[in-house]
């Protein structure tokens, strides 16, 4: 039930684009004024999300430590996994993001015999890699809609993707990896029993909204032809503010624009928004340096304590009895 | 209550079943098993320390004896925590439920209980920040997977979050970092708001923060516990010593955790120390006001905690030393590395620690003038200074059992180690994803050392004693080295139950073993009186 409600959710919307263009002749609204309030959503949502962290201070140094720490001469400390210094953590956020370093780090646990044993486990991993940068990948393909004179390094990108020389038009790796990245997440999500059980509609929805995009995308590329240039056309009256919608592109364009309107509105909302968190996370972006530079909490205040002057009050009749010195006689 | 009352370990091994049950979690509220839970705080105990809503209660019991107000309170409270603290609102955010935590658990794989799944432990909380904190739980429900803060949630949230230990584990595999133990610690103030502590956390909170220890051992305990100590250390050694208490002048305040001076094998570990200093004519004092460097405070709130920390730097003032050691201790590490100085600092009336033995200046510590014993035990193993006979260890084989607060939230991965070498001939390490940063909890941390919750701890230690029995079983390991007093306790318990012929030792009573002290007679008994062997009858 859990992935089906996510699914007719986008089964709706794929309809609804289809509905409102081909019989209903909202052209506009789906051209238009949907992309523009999704833009406007993503971009203030965002920013009110990141802010909303931001306001959170990190009051104490709490970096999970990966590897040995920065002590004596001679023992090799862990620059990255445990960084004591900034460069440190450049290179720590940066293996995070680029190429999810702890993910790598994934094992399987698996009770054997009445053993318990750990393999190495990196699918998600590589799913996970593959479907992140595939969606870059095709984000800066896409950049060449929006601009007149198309850049010297889109043409690369393209280059690069679709450097296997197969099919006309040429097939991009990307296409075929983002779709089979999904298609790997989802299936694990359903296979996998303690994944299926954690599960909400939440983590459905994104991957057949994206899904839906990608799919749509091929669709229009390899097999139902969309008019390229009014589609460009289109791109560059919106990204220029005079919205003009050309007459001729087909409704799959529609139906493709609308999911992806919808996924970027979706964004600020849900858990889309670890794209930005991951910068923010304290157990990774600190120094693990916190006896050799006092860390401040913004919010600290003074608390009651049981001073040693108390302590000795209670207990100097048997301190003394000891031979244990007291400030008091 | 022993570990013999509970299921044997076969039983509880062939218990496990890690496929999650047909109905859903929010479907099933949680279930309180006997053994699987600590008994609930005493009043006394959080008046002590004056903690809201305190009052004699029950978890066995229908009835909480909740303040009407109960859900209020609990909201107020999660918004307070939000805007303090960035970990948790993010972590709040940015899960995508990917599932990579889900069997890095030592309770989840020692229990196969859904809700112990990292993941779903956070979900439990992340319900509830959803259906009262964002607009899409507001607006969607369930299919936003938020839910209402009913009863049986508060009695979820008591259950599960006295089912962590707050050991990162989870945290070292989470792409975004999220660690649980930052919810925990959360969950935990929230549910003391309501005066639901558990009595094994809030007494020795109460007796730390009234008598300066856990224990609440008193000032004339303390000397004579540490009297006893230096008795066995003379029919040991024939060396008499005699530490000082209270001292004002020294260079040096040691503080070691309480439960070093209680029961064996910790007391082992205490005279190590004892041993040590005195070898070296180290110019230090103990404290009987800062006689406890661990700190149940932590398993309550950062406010607990900060309390009963106070003393570290008031006693250095106070008797006028110029750094501080501190013992082998898990919990108190992982504060003391990432909380200490934030909380009292700056700690200016005090020195840049120099060993004065080797002179070396323990730059990493210029801030805080803390360093870890085992800091300065390598240090002199490095510089020469410590005449050691290893081979008095050689009818040990050991392993090494990292703590999960000094690996992962401190990375003191190498100096033990050293120091181990340095001591003993025969060391075996357990597999490497149980070890260093992948390094298994005792399951008993966090307060969950009781004993009426002896099958949880049983449960949550199997991945550790696990390890221990493949060591054991392929290189005849039989002693599980550490650093931490919590260990010291609790791994004995888990080593009688699943490999009885395993011992647990902390690192200094290796050191005490070793150690050739200046006058010393012939060893002929280790530090636990047992005959050295090869020098037995020898007297």
């Amino acid at each position: 039930m859990r992935a089906v409600i996510p699914f007719i959710a986008v089964l709706v919307l794929v309809l609804l684009a289809f509905i409102g263009v081909e019989v209903g002749k909202l052209n506009f609204l789906f051209a238009v004024v949907i992309p523009y309030v999704a833009i406007s959503v993503f971009t203030i949502g965002f920013i009110s999300r990141v802010v909303k962290w931001g306001k959170s201070p990190v009051p104490f140094r709490i970096p999970t430590t990966c590897g040995q720490q920065k002590s004596l001469p001679w023992i090799k400390d862990s620059k990255i996994e445990n960084p004591s210094s900034t460069f440190g953590v450049i290179v720590r956020m940066a293996l995070e993001v680029l190429l999810f370093r702890s993910l790598f780090r994934n094992l399987k646990t698996e009770m054997k015999s009445g053993k318990i044993v750990y393999g190495s486990e990196k699918y998600l991993w590589l799913a996970g890699l593959a479907f992140h940068w595939s969606f870059l990948f095709v984000l800066i393909r896409h950049y060449r809609f929006f601009i007149g004179k198309v850049p010297a390094f889109i043409g690369l990108v393209e280059g690069l993707d679709s450097f296997l020389q197969v099919g006309v038009p040429l097939l991009y790796i990307t296409d075929v990896a983002i779709l089979a990245a999904v298609t790997y997440l989802f299936i694990r999500r359903v296979y996998l029993p303690q994944v299926r059980y954690i599960s909400l509609p939440a983590d459905y929805f994104p991957l057949f909204l994206i899904f839906g995009i990608a799919a749509s995308g091929v669709l229009m590329r390899y097999f139902y032809k969309t008019h390229i240039v009014a589609v460009k056309e289109l791109a560059m009256s919106l990204v220029s503010f005079a919205p003009k919608v050309p007459e001729g592109i087909g409704v799959i364009f529609y139906i493709h624009l609308f999911l992806v309107s919808t996924l970027i509105a979706y964004f600020p909302f849900s858990k889309l928004m670890h794209m930005g968190g991951v910068f923010m996370s304290p157990t990774r972006n600190l120094t693990g340096n916190s006896r050799e530079k006092r860390h401040i909490n913004p919010w600290d205040y003074p608390v009651k304590v049981h001073t040693y002057e108390e302590y000795e009050n209670d207990f100097r009749d048997k301190m003394k009895s000891v031979g244990i010195p007291v400030e008091k006689e | 209550m022993a570990t013999s009352k509970i299921i044997k370990p076969n039983e509880l091994v062939v218990s496990i079943d890690y496929k999650p049950p047909m109905k859903w979690w929010m479907d099933t509220p949680a279930e309180f098993k006997p053994g699987m839970y600590c008994w609930g705080a005493k009043k006394k105990n959080l008046d002590a320390v004056n903690f809201p809503n305190a009052r004699d209660w029950s978890p066995k019991e229908e009835d909480w004896k909740l303040p009407e107000n109960w859900q209020e309170i609990l909201i107020e409270g999660l918004k307070d925590k939000l805007g303090k603290y960035r970990s948790f609102r993010l972590f709040m955010d940015i899960c995508v439920r990917c599932g990579a935590c889900a069997d890095k658990c030592h309770f989840f794989i020692g229990s196969g209980d859904p809700k112990n799944m990292p993941v779903l432990r956070t979900e439990l909380m992340r319900s509830i920040y959803k259906r009262y904190f964002t607009n899409s739980g507001k607006a969607l429900g369930r299919l936003a997977g938020a839910r209402d803060l009913t009863l049986d949630v508060l009695k979820e949230w008591w259950y599960y979050f006295y089912q962590c230990t707050e050991c990162r584990r989870c945290s070292v595999f989470c792409p975004y970092g999220i660690d649980t133990a930052e919810i925990t610690l959360m969950a935990r103030e929230l549910i003391n708001l309501l005066g639901l502590n558990t009595d094994w956390i809030s007494g020795p909170v109460a007796n730390c923060y009234l008598k300066g220890n856990h224990l609440g051992l008193e000032p004339h305990t303390i000397k004579s516990s540490i009297e006893f100590f230096l008795d066995d250390i003379e029919t040991i050694t024939g060396i008499k010593i005699e530490p000082t208490f209270n001292r004002k002048g020294a260079e040096i305040l040691f503080i070691a955790p309480s439960g070093d001076l209680f029961a064996d094998p910790g007391t082992y570990t205490a005279m190590g120390y004892l041993m040590l200093f005195h070898e070296l004519g180290l110019d230090y004092t103990w404290s009987t006001y800062a006689s406890e460097g661990g700190n149940f405070g932590f398993f309550t709130s950062n406010e607990m905690a900060k309390r009963l920390h106070y003393k570290v730097y008031a006693e250095a003032k106070r008797l006028g030393v110029k750094w501080i050691i501190g013992g082998e201790c898990g919990h108190m590490w992982r504060l003391w590395h990432q909380y200490l100085d934030t909380w009292h600092g700056p700690a200016d009336f005090l020195e840049v620690p120099v060993s004065p033995i080797t002179g070396t200046r323990f730059e990493h510590a210029k801030s805080s003038k803390f360093i870890h014993i085992v800091e300065f035990t390598a240090d002199l193993i490095k510089n020469g200074k410590l005449k050691l006979d290893p081979t008095r260890n050689d009818h040990l084989k050991v392993t090494w059992h990292d703590s999960c607060n000094t690996s992962r939230g401190m990375g003191f991965l190498e100096e033990p180690r050293y120091v181990l070498k340095g001591v003993c001939n025969n060391f075996y390490e357990m597999p490497e994803n149980t070890i260093r940063e992948k390094t298994f909890c005792c399951g008993s941390g966090t307060g969950l050392n009781a004993s009426e919750n002896m099958e949880l701890r049983m449960r949550g230690g199997l991945p550790r004693a696990n390890a221990v029995k493949y060591v054991r079983d392929k290189y005849g390991v039989n002693m599980l080295g550490n650093i931490c007093a919590i260990d010291r306790a609790t791994l004995k318990a888990l080593v009688e139950y699943y490999t009885p012929d395993v011992s647990v030792a902390g690192l200094h009573e290796l050191v005490g073993n070793a150690l050739i002290m200046k006058g010393e007679k012939e060893r002929t008994i280790d530090l636990r009186l047992e005959p050295l062997p090869g020098k037995e009858g020898k007297e």
